[in-house]
């Protein structure tokens, strides 16, 4: 059942050293303030898995919290590369970066694989493509029934995943609505997960068919308003674009990338 | 009538000609994204737009700047699941034409968004595969769009992150339940489409005022053209006017005054 912590408690006790953590949102409804969290408590040697690692892990990598990462697109989208990502993988900055790259439909797959408690999963991918000579995670099977070949990768089963969305009722259950990503899969697939809410209400008031996550499927709920800012959260805030464009340039240089750090991450409190 | 316009917005045009209404169009985001959004609101009102983040048949009234921009998720016909959109929506059959543009092309429209140089000690790194792979794969067939230079089109490519037609032409040759491939690719100075044997890329179609030469200097190998060259015809007023409007109204929204 979940429990409501502060999401200081809810990190403390979820997200530890050398543990893959898992923090979800397709473009919406990225965890931020979580990801910020983590910063602030300064975990190391993390294995972090998303598809598009964004900002987020940007910061997170930048930050010297990052062992090893696992995506499937690493760009700022619609502006450019992401410095921080590009620095460790370069150059080694604050330190090496180990990475593992799929495509988006094998990670998309091997999340549902993993929320239906599958060891791999299946799908007609990676046909040409040379990803396969660089990660030893895919592979290729033949159908029993057709011969068919077809590509194969391991399930994702994070440690932990932090997703965020919209709000929880009193008893833990939560919305998410608009773009819905992989962050179901997420949390299902993960052995622990904190779901960040931007408020509690006592009535979710949801159409049949909604995504709802009952809260005896999620660890903790911790509130984090404005939780996934600069991203966005549908129904309560826009997607900060211009903020998404200025990242190009705070992230290029290591020093103004520091100074943004200490004071929007760093010194900004428990909430950021 | 002869109307102004840049390299760039021929370009765009082009591409958006190239979709047809009816068509199901899955969209890679920057210059398909722009094409794919001129041709719904032109001449093919019914063309389908989907977006890899879930978002069904969207008809965003600015353009996205990431993939997953709440406008294109408001202006859906539905939004689904990231997995059921690779799943069933794409794999499963239900798209005609995948929409990209890439970093490198190279002589068999393979595609490189992973990195320049070694991939274990890479030049510059690329942001990598994202949908494009599978896109390629499982699309019916495949419009590419990006600028012409002699970076960007390659003999041959560092790094295969999509298959065009692999490294000797031949790369969907017997393999079972795969889409025809790219089809044509269009840049700022002509439209090119694969040769109907050698899979090798040969100019179709020169734009307004651009020379075979402008060709061969910004292209990293001995393009072949074709022998019934044509000229690609202009911009129509009213195309220049709805993609300046759309660029405009775009470019406000994402300052943040709109």
């Amino acid at each position: 059942m979940a429990e409501f912590l502060s999401l200081h408690d809810a990190v403390a006790r979820y997200v530890e050293d050398g543990t893959t953590v898992c923090m979800e949102g397709f473009t919406h409804l990225i965890p931020f303030a979580a990801g910020h969290e983590v910063i602030r408590q300064g975990r190391r040697d993390l294995t972090l898995i998303r598809m598009t690692p964004d900002l987020v892990y940007d910061q997170l990598i930048g930050a010297g919290c990052v062992k090893k990462l696992i995506f499937s697109w690493g760009g700022n989208p619609g502006v450019g590369s992401l410095h921080r990502l590009r620095d460790a993988v370069e150059k080694g900055w604050p330190q090496r970066v180990e990475i593992l790259e799929h495509s988006h439909a094998a990670m998309a797959c091997a999340f549902e694989a993993g929320a239906a408690g599958l060891p791999l999963a299946v799908l007609r991918g990676y046909v040409g493509s040379d990803l396969p000579k660089v990660n030893d995670q895919i592979k290729f099977i033949e159908c029993p029934f057709t011969g068919e070949r077809l590509a194969a990768v391991p399930s994702i089963r994070p440690d932990v995943s932090l997703v965020h969305a919209q709000k929880a009722d009193r008893q833990g259950n939560v919305l998410v609505e608009g773009i819905v990503g992989v962050q179901k899969e997420a949390v299902l697939a993960a052995r622990r997960s904190i779901v960040t809410v931007e408020e509690i209400v006592d009535d979710l008031d949801v159409e049949p068919n909604a995504c709802v996550l009952p809260g005896w499927a999620i660890s903790a709920i911790a509130v984090a308003e404005k939780g996934a800012y600069p991203s966005y959260a549908h129904g309560y805030y826009d997607r900060d674009n211009r903020f998404y464009k200025e990242w190009d340039a705070i992230a290029r240089d290591r020093d103004a990338f520091t100074a943004w750090l200490d004071d929007n991450v760093h010194n900004a409190g428990g909430q950021s | 009538m002869s109307t102004e316009y840049t390299s760039s917005e021929m370009m765009t045009v082009t591409a958006a000609r190239a979709l047809e209404n009816g068509m199901t169009c899955f969209v890679g985001i920057g210059l398909p994204s722009e094409a794919a959004n001129l041709a719904r609101l032109t001449h093919a009102p019914g063309v389908v737009l989907i977006y890899e983040s879930g978002t069904l048949q969207t008809r965003p009234d600015v353009l996205p700047l990431s993939i997953g921009d709440g406008e294109l998720c408001e202006s859906a016909l539905t939004t689904v699941s990231v997995p059921e959109m690779f799943r069933y929506w794409l794999q499963g059959g239900h798209v005609d034409v995948g929409f990209l543009g890439t970093a490198q092309i190279d002589r068999y429209c393979n595609l490189n968004t992973t990195l320049i140089g070694d991939y274990h000690d890479p030049k510059v790194r690329l942001p990598g595969g994202g949908g494009a792979p599978e896109i390629a794969t499982n699309a019916g067939e495949v419009f590419i769009t990006l600028k012409h230079s002699k970076r960007t089109f390659v003999k041959d490519v560092d790094f295969v992150t999509t298959l065009g037609f692999g490294r000797d032409g031949k790369g969907r040759d017997g393999v079972p339940n795969i889409g025809r491939g790219p089809t044509r690719v269009i840049t700022d100075l002509c439209v090119m489409k694969p040769d109907p044997e050698t899979r090798e890329l040969v100019v179709v179609s020169l734009h307004p005022g651009v020379t075979r030469e402008d060709v061969r200097d910004a292209t990293g190998w001995e393009i072949r053209f074709a022998e019934a060259l044509e000229s690609t015809p202009e911009p129509s007023a009213r195309e220049l006017a709805v993609l300046r409007e759309l660029k405009e109204k775009t470019n406000r929204k994402h300052a943040g005054d709109a």
